[in-house]
């Protein structure tokens, strides 16, 4: 087993509200490898996309850290690239511009002007984007943005690639073909990545384990489900897996059976909000005996 | 049937297809420029109808006809004017090449021809003045805005004054800034006439706030998204704001731009009118103080010249818009 690249611990989050402080996080603890790809999975509002932004540096923790490195995370950095649920790309630059700022902005002191070209050019075609290099992002599809929203973070080189539901708003289609292209891209460059998803499929095909989160307020990790199929992994052949089917039934019966979300009806949203909160807390007692 | 016969057919076909597209291109240009040109109509016959029932101290109220007729007379004026200065300029060439015929050694003075300035005239010092100050309060809002939208704390603390300010009719400012400007704005030879310094600030002390208000709001509305992108990049404060908050203010600091221009040539001719400076608000107040039996035509005249500039002006600010703005491009 390589050493521990991320070492998430003991880590709060609480967010001051006009009703009093809510408790997003408790307690969360995480260790992730080098090289090991983790999907973060549970339902809406358990507080995965706060990991995520904890482990960027874009919020920071109330209580306990994160360590990268033997370093304390305490700031938003291009080490740790983000890919946005919604590819965040700046309108007004084209594909390659987009792509092109962030490089200068890392590489600027180490490259050439030729050889972070080279680079700009290099990471599209890894996504497969070299033809719509001069193309604006309103120009391309969700799913053309997507990739190159990948291409801009691995272009950063970062210790760890943050992924917050980057596929969650596309097509299954066109989700399918982004996952393959990123599977390919793991193969090669066998980067950390921590991704964020809803998706219970996507989870098991890419991930080597899979964290599953409890329900919020003050949600915090479940169980992990360690994904031992062997790559690379193709969805046609896994689709007949028996050990895939297992886990995969894993991952729903913890979604499903032992965290199932009650849904607030929005016509009694005050009492219903009170019954969600009390469910939350008994589920966690049930997952705390299950552990 | 053979290559020959094929085009001699095409041949014959060909006016009937170019009188199908004339009939198509005349339908359009009835349908675009038919309801404006119909309103233009319109208008002027009201306005015939109207101004003869209007009798005032300086004859009847002028009609298109007699308002034409100034138009010309304006333009003649000016033309007359011109060939005034050069035959001027032409005497003096020739007064001083004789004299230095005779005196080699003598230097001569040239003086530069003082005649009255004259419509078109007016219009370029007006056009200089509303520029300057535009300029000047652009200068001023578009860094105080980014300013504002980035800080909370600076827009808490500048709000109000923005607030307290922004209503202040063009003639309170006036006074003071006559006042001040002759008191501070001294010097022997000054670079610009006083009289110009004092316009352009008060254009520009009314025509900022509108850039101003929607800078900062277009800053503040940065998506912040793509400030997370800047957070992760490491972007220093200049590269944030050159290659994040500008480009996405672009939009709202355009806007902002044009209705302060707007307000800008309002507000200049006002100022000129009262404060005696040159330009189209002095030209007008002239002939009013003038009262001849053509003043009011000339008035017109004027009326409708200032709103084609600012209507002109406006398009100008639209067409630098489409080049500089990515959501207008292309």
């Amino acid at each position: 087993m390589s050493k521990c690249l991320l070492d998430i611990s003991a880590v709060d989050m609480r967010f001051p509200t006009p009703r009093g402080e809510f408790e997003a996080l408790r307690d969360v603890n995480l260790k992730i490898r080098e090289g090991e790809f983790v999907s973060l999975i549970g339902h809406s509002g358990c507080g995965k996309s706060t990991v995520l932004n904890l482990v960027g540096g874009l919020l920071q923790a109330s209580a306990g850290g994160i360590i990268l490195d033997g370093r304390e995370v305490r700031e938003p950095g291009p080490e740790r690239a983000v890919v946005f649920q919604n590819h965040s790309l700046l309108p007004w630059l084209s594909v390659r511009e987009n792509v092109a700022l962030a490089v200068r902005q890392v590489f600027r002191r180490r490259k050439s002007r030729a050889e972070m070209r080279e680079w700009v050019d290099h990471h599209l075609a890894l996504v497969h984007m070299s033809d719509a290099a001069d193309k604006r992002p309103d120009e391309i599809s969700g799913g053309m943005k997507q990739r190159v929203g990948v291409a801009r973070a691995l272009a950063m080189q970062p210790r760890v690639l943050l992924m917050d539901e980057p596929f969650g708003a596309l097509d299954a289609l066109t989700r399918a073909h982004l996952q393959d292209t990123l599977m390919e891209i793991q193969r090669d460059l066998n980067n950390t990545v921590i991704m964020i998803t809803h998706d219970v499929d996507e989870a098991v095909l890419l991930s080597d384990r899979i964290v599953m989160m409890t329900n919020g307020p003050s949600a915090t990790v479940g169980e992990v489900l360690e994904i031992d199929l062997p790559r690379p992994r193709d969805r046609l052949e896994l689709a007949g897996d028996t050990h895939y089917t297992r886990l995969r039934r894993e991952v729903l019966r913890f979604l499903y059976e032992k965290q199932r979300k009650v849904e607030a009806m929005p016509a009694a949203s005050g009492r219903a909000e009170a019954g969600a909160s009390a469910g939350a807390t008994d589920q966690r007692r049930a997952v705390g005996s299950d552990l | 049937m053979n290559t020959s016969q094929l085009v001699s057919q095409l041949h014959a076909r060909l006016p009937d297809r170019d009188r199908e597209g004339l009939r198509q291109s005349g339908q359009w240009l009835l349908r675009t420029l038919g309801a404006p040109l119909l309103g233009l109509a319109l208008f002027l016959l009201l306005w015939q109808f109207a101004a003869q029932r209007v009798d005032t101290s300086l004859g009847a109220f002028p009609g298109p006809v007699a308002v034409a007729e100034q138009a010309a007379n304006l333009l003649r004026e000016h033309q007359r004017e011109r060939e005034r200065a050069a035959a001027f300029y032409q005497r003096q060439e020739q007064r001083i090449a004789e004299r230095l015929r005779d005196q080699p050694d003598w230097q001569p003075t040239w003086r530069s021809y003082t005649g009255a300035p004259t419509f078109l005239d007016q219009i370029l010092t007006s056009l200089g003045t509303v520029l300057a100050g535009f300029l000047l309060a652009s200068v001023i809002a578009v860094p105080l805005g980014i300013v504002m939208g980035l800080s909370p704390f600076v827009n808490r603390a500048v709000n109000p004054l923005v607030q307290l300010f922004r209503p202040v009719s063009p003639l309170a400012w006036l006074p003071l800034v006559t006042l001040v400007v002759s008191a501070v704005y001294t010097g022997d030879d000054p670079l610009f006439e006083r009289a110009f310094v004092v316009s352009a600030i008060t254009v520009t002390l009314c025509s900022l706030w509108p850039t101003l208000i929607n800078t900062a709001v277009g800053v503040k509305a940065v998506s912040p998204d793509l400030d997370n992108v800047s957070r992760v990049l490491r972007l220093g404060w200049f590269s944030h704001v050159w290659r994040i908050v500008l480009p996405s203010a672009i939009p709202m600091i355009f806007t902002g731009l044009r209705v302060s221009l707007g307000i800008a040539w309002m507000v200049l001719i006002a100022a000129e009118m009262l404060a005696q400076n040159p330009g189209l608000g002095k030209f007008v107040w002239d002939e009013f103080q003038n009262g001849s039996s053509q003043s009011l035509s000339r008035i017109m005249v004027a009326v409708l010249a200032i709103g084609l500039i600012g209507f002109l002006l406006d398009r100008l600010m639209l067409l630098l818009q489409r080049r500089v703005d990515w959501q207008q491009g292309d």
